[in-house]
């Protein structure tokens, strides 16, 4: 159970990068290659809270937080993907693999190549659950996790600004000539992505430790995540997620650890081979 | 005809500089980690050396000879590792110190041995003096001398029946997994679960739920710094109970820094640790090291200070500049405190460039390590 559980917890964390990753493809039709780093980067806004500022751990988040939607939402929107993309979607995919690498090694430059301890949201303890000890770590860690994925989606199907992203995100000219601020809409999905990755960062340092290649692994294992659950549908990058998070703990504890790496990767051939939709997705369309 | 004659004086000048200040150094090639998975090993490593360095230049160098220390970062990766180990030879490298990952060592070992350079390193895996290479030689215990020291804790100490082993699969992890399984069997504890993880793995939650399925008497635990401190916070998350024990790197202070609370109670048997202040020169070198690098040092700065003095003395010993003879010098060796202070502890050589010195157990006490007993050499 303890194992089924870690993979959810994990997998949650991967959902929400994977989550970024549609979100920006909606609104951009790019794959953000830099999403991984979006998620190394906030852990270290938050370190530098603490350490150059003396700034509370909750301060310290909350600073994180608003330098994650300046920097990697709105910075990224306006200084990257505005004069970029009318080049090309290839252009701009070039550009994120570029901005992923210039992150990195700013943090490298910055705060050297050691790891760095990250306190953790949650006070180390267990819970009894049918009597198999679970980590409140990991349970926290999945239900923050979940809620927010929820809330994201009753916002953008219950909400006026919601349905305008999703109009937006599905038909650019046909929104703005119906009304809606579709500049003010891709906006708010930058804004949101970032968001998530700040909070992805928050949950999983803690485990991984704040170091400048974090985002190497997360990134690959949420882009896989999204195709697997289909990349145009946030439902679908949750699935991805949760699947790819349960199915590596359990390689990793039953089968094999050797080949756990491999696994995300067979998933993806296999995925790509019989559904290449993905498991959630449509084949035509795009929705947020 | 005035510039004409100003500029040969010049050149003159210059090139007489130039041959006096390469005749007044000698230089060391510093071939570590210094970015990457093993930085922070790297990194220890090369601040041990710059103190010694510093010390050795203070006391006149060695043979009357300034060291000029030339540093090269392998990024952790074996074959730039190579590369660099050539680069060093080819600048003039007297000897090369470093690497730590025995997997670059592996493999950068053979160009040392082709120019016959001597190569001080701190990698642990037993089969790097198994290759027969005359010119390489340990600054700590192989995992075939460090990880046998542990026996009598697990058996008598911690009364284990069955136990169990989580490590990295490196070249390091490897030849401790595999030493320690012998050891397990000839002192007739059994084995009962083996858990390897990869390098540089973030994710140790179906490593820990295995172990804790198994539910050993105690987990040997043997992996790299960041890998240790990892394994630590999630077997905290899990309440994993029974004694975590390693061999060196569970008990650093980078270890301990990274983990927080998660490296209280780990237990490590150390070839030599900063913490060992009764032992005066450790006390010393531990002093300086923090008061230059606002940090503790780690064993990896004491074997790369060992590594530098070790240089000076048997330099000195042989009398003369010479890879080969230095090398010949090593094998069979024995260094006394008594006689050569900045060696730290008493400290053998053998033929195959093994070493063997007094070590310690430690234990995690309210965040730091304490010395909770000492190992004979063995």
């Amino acid at each position: 159970m303890q194992v089924l559980l870690s993979g959810l917890a994990t997998g949650s964390i991967y959902a929400l990068v994977a989550i970024g990753f549609t979100l920006v493809w909606q609104a951009a039709q790019t794959v953000n290659f830099a999403q991984g780093e979006f998620v190394m980067l906030p852990a270290f806004f938050v370190l530098a809270g603490v350490s150059f500022f003396g700034l509370p751990l909750w301060a310290a988040l909350l600073l994180g937080l608003v330098a994650s939607i300046v920097v990697l939402g709105i910075l990224f929107k306006k200084l990257i993907v505005e004069p970029i993309l009318p080049h090309g979607g290839i252009t701009l995919i070039i550009a994120t693999m570029a901005l992923g690498i210039l992150l990195k090694e700013s943090v490298k430059e910055f705060y050297s190549a050691e790891a760095q301890p990250f306190a953790s949201l949650v006070q180390s303890a267990h819970v009894d659950v049918l009597g198999a000890v679970l980590s409140l770590q990991d349970l926290v860690n999945l239900a923050i996790s979940l809620t927010i994925v929820v809330l994201l989606t009753l916002f953008l199907n219950r909400t006026r600004t919601g349905r305008c992203m999703q109009a937006t995100a599905q038909n650019p000219a046909v929104a703005e000539i119906l009304g809606v601020n579709v500049k003010r809409m891709i906006l708010y999905t930058f804004i949101i992505n970032a968001a998530l990755a700040a909070l992805a960062s928050f949950l999983i340092t803690p485990i991984y430790l704040a170091k400048f290649s974090n985002g190497e692994t997360l990134g690959l294992i949420a882009f896989i995540a999204a195709i697997v659950g289909g990349f145009n549908q946030i439902r679908g990058a949750l699935v991805g997620g949760l699947l790819i998070g349960v199915l590596d703990n359990l390689t990793a504890a039953y089968v094999t650890a050797e080949y756990r790496a491999a696994l995300p990767l067979v998933l993806l051939i296999a995925i790509i081979l019989l559904r290449p939709q993905g498991i959630m997705g449509t084949s035509e369309g795009r929705t947020v | 005809m005035y510039r004409a004659l100003l500029l040969s004086l010049s050149t003159a000048l210059l090139m007489t500089a130039g041959a006096a200040s390469a005749q007044e150094t000698v230089k060391l090639g510093m071939v570590a980690e210094l970015s990457g998975a093993g930085a922070p090993a790297g990194t220890n490593w090369r601040d041990g050396i710059k103190i010694a360095v510093e010390e050795i230049n203070a006391e006149g160098g060695i043979l009357q000879k300034k060291i000029e220390l030339t540093e090269y970062d392998t990024q952790t990766d074996p074959q730039v590792s190579r590369a660099l180990v050539q680069k060093a030879i080819d600048g003039g490298a007297y000897v090369i110190l470093g690497t730590i990952y025995s997997g670059s060592t592996l493999v950068n070992m053979l160009v040392a041995q082709q120019n016959s350079v001597p190569q001080f390193v701190g990698s642990e895996a037993p089969n790097i003096v198994e290759k027969g290479n005359p010119f390489v030689f340990r600054t700590s215990s192989g995992a075939q001398k460090g990880v046998p020291a542990l026996t009598p804790y697990f058996k008598d100490t911690l009364k284990a029946k069955k136990v169990a082993v989580a490590w990295v699969n490196n070249e390091f992890g490897k030849g401790g997994r595999n030493v320690f399984i012998e050891e397990m069997k000839n002192a007739g504890i059994e084995v009962i679960a083996d858990v390897p993880s990869e390098q540089a793995q973030t994710d140790y939650a179906a490593d820990v739920a295995k172990l804790k399925q198994a539910n050993p008497d105690a987990v040997f635990v043997y992996m790299n710094q960041e890998e240790s401190a990892r394994f630590l916070i999630e077997g905290k998350k899990q309440s994993l109970a029974m004694p975590l024990v390693g061999e060196v790197t569970l008990t650093e202070a980078k270890v301990i820094e990274l983990a927080g609370g998660a490296a209280e109670g780990a237990i490590a048997h150390v070839g030599v640790t900063a913490t060992a202040t009764d032992v005066p020169g450790i006390g010393a070198f531990s002093k300086k090291f923090e008061e230059t690098f606002k940090r503790k040092p780690t064993h990896d700065a004491i074997k790369g200070y060992v590594g530098a003095w070790t240089t000076k003395y048997v330099t000195e010993l042989v009398g003369e500049f010479d890879g080969e003879a230095f090398s010949e010098k090593m094998h069979g060796l024995c260094l006394k405190v008594a006689d050569h202070p900045k060696i730290l502890l008493d400290t053998c050589w053998d033929d195959r460039g093994e070493m063997s010195r007094p070590s310690f157990m430690v234990q995690v006490k309210n965040g730091a390590p304490v010395v909770i007993g000492t190992v004979p050499a063995n």
